[in-house]
């Protein structure tokens, strides 16, 4: 398999009032074409920060971070980013901010808002095409966000906890949803989460990160066979085992993360 | 997150809710009125018993000054100068200060090397320009166009300019990742960020276009409503400078009331600016 992208000997520190954190260290990874790789770890291990530097938004520290072997040095324009922070335009109605990405490429109105009505069909938003983000629920903002994000194609997908917000069943529409699309696009994913199942459940290969300042404890395959019922797949026994395998490495970070909170 | 409300309902109220909300509003006017009401036979009583009419004039003996103004067609003179005064220094003043702010709010270095000038004439009171204007550009219509150019040129200016640097990054970055053109960042996400300091700048400056434009009238002037003031004032005629000032009142209320509905046909999408 092709590496997509590349994490080489990455650390990233903030200097904070109260000194430098470092968010991540000695993080070298492999993401590899059409993969969907799940990033799992404790809340501050600095998983966004990856994400940010594969997006180009941010440089790390020390490392380098490549895409198609070239290093990323500014704003990677292959790369979709469904971030944790709400960031649909407000001025702009659901239709208009789910065709955004299609616009940016000069695609006239009525063919971007057909695969924008299409999109948010899918996501389950049927009848809110023209409503504003600040007239929806913030799971409902999220399903747009994920919508604007698939639909203008991009060659690789980053999401940061994506469905966070929104509740158990809903959630498990939407993982529905997404491998079903993984599938017919093959789509390059980098999914960031904390909850592990969701982790396995979508997921090629998961790589579960200390607790700050964040490294890799370990990187497993998911054996599980596709296409994957993602309403009974946690039921499986090979899922079992495998989650609490991961669950060891896991553990320990967040219960040492824990005692700090 | 999942608390917030998820679509505002259909207005589907029931008529005893509709008839309550009417209730409610007549309340609200009927006790306007009754204040206007009071005030004025107030006024009224006390002018010539409690305190000389020099003073504080009459309702009525403002009211026969209007009626006289009207009847003369002063009055439509002077506010015909006044208002192209007003609205002549809000536009160019609104179109330079939306433009300035924008050059400078896009042009970081451009603006650090500006800084100390625009903090200085900023903190400048316009007003005390009013003599030097005069001086430049004679009594006429100019001198106050001029003035109230200014005036609002500053406001709409620091305030357009404000909004540049306020644009939320993540949304700049969502357009970059996207491969936006630095001209479809600038009009996808900057501008209709920054349209609402504008409007703000724009709607606090109404007031201010019409001082600029009154108080260069009433420094050197033979016509509009500012040296209807002032000459009225110069002939101790107390009713003919409140009535100048009731119309004063009329007119900036009026502009207000434009601004704030095209602000609204605008701004659709902020929920909260209704």
């Amino acid at each position: 398999m092709t590496p997509l992208i590349e994490y080489r000997g990455i650390a990233r520190r903030f200097t904070t009032r109260r000194g430098t954190v470092t968010a991540c260290e000695n993080v070298d990874l492999t993401v590899n074409q059409g993969e969907f790789l799940a990033i799992v770890g404790p809340s501050g291990c600095g998983k966004s920060t990856l994400l940010n530097m594969a997006a180009g938004l941010l440089q790390p520290s020390a490392g380098a971070v490549f895409y198609r072997g070239a290093p990323v040095l500014e704003p990677n324009t292959r790369v979709g980013y469904m971030t944790q922070r709400d960031t649909l335009l407000p001025w702009r109605s659901v239709e208009d901010n789910v065709a955004l990405g299609l616009e940016l490429r000069g695609q006239e109105r009525a063919t971007r808002l057909r695969t924008a009505h299409d999109w948010l069909h899918r996501m389950g938003l049927k009848g809110f095409e023209t409503a504003y983000p600040a007239q929806l629920s913030g799971g409902m903002r999220r399903r747009v966000s994920m919508a604007r994000t698939l639909a203008y194609e991009p060659e690789t997908i980053l999401m940061d906890e994506p469905f966070g917000a929104l509740d158990a069943q809903l959630r498990l529409v939407m993982h529905d949803e997404l491998l079903k699309l993984w599938t017919a696009t093959q789509t390059t994913m980098v999914f960031v989460t904390h909850d592990l199942t969701e982790a396995i459940t979508l997921a090629d290969r998961v790589a579960v990160f200390s607790a700050r300042p964040g490294r890799i404890r370990a990187i497993e395959t998911v054996d599980l066979p596709r296409p994957r019922d993602v309403f009974r797949i946690r039921f499986d026994p090979q899922f079992g085992a495998l989650h609490d395998k991961l669950w060891g490495y896991l553990e320990e970070s967040v219960r040492s993360s824990a005692m700090v909170a | 997150m999942d608390t917030a409300i998820a679509v505002k309902p259909a207005p589907r109220i029931g008529h005893d809710v509709v008839a309550s909300a009417r209730a409610e509003w007549f309340a609200i006017v009927a006790w306007r009125v009754g204040i206007v009401v009071v005030g004025l036979s107030l006024w009224e009583a006390v002018s010539g018993t409690l305190v000389k009419p020099f003073w504080i004039s009459s309702p009525s003996a403002i009211w026969a000054q209007l009626l006289a103004w009207y009847d003369s067609g002063d009055l439509w003179m002077h506010i015909e100068v006044t208002m192209t005064e007003t609205v002549l220094g809000f536009v160019f003043g609104a179109l330079s200060g939306i433009g300035v702010g924008l050059t400078l709010g896009l042009n970081k270095r451009l603006a650090a090397v500006l800084d100390p000038f625009i903090i200085a004439f900023y903190s400048l009171p316009k007003i005390a320009l009013a003599p030097l204007f005069i001086l430049w550009f004679g009594v006429g219509l100019l001198s106050k166009v001029v003035l109230a150019t200014f005036v609002v040129f500053f406001l709409v200016f620091y305030n357009t300019y404000a909004g540049t640097l306020a644009v939320e990054q993540e949304l700049v970055d969502v357009l970059r990742l996207m491969g936006a053109t630095r001209w479809q960042i600038v009009r996808k996400a900057i501008l209709p960020s920054v349209l609402l300091w504008i409007f703000t700048g724009m709607k606090i400056s109404v007031p201010y276009a019409l001082i600029g434009a009154v108080v260069g009238e009433m420094m050197a002037s033979n016509r509009g409503l500012g040296y209807l003031i002032q000459a009225s004032a110069g002939q101790y005629d107390t009713a003919g400078v409140f009535a100048a000032l009731f119309v004063l009142t009329i007119i900036a209320t009026g502009l207000h009331e434009i601004l704030k509905q095209s602000e609204k046909s605008v701004l659709r999408w902020k929920e909260d600016s209704v």
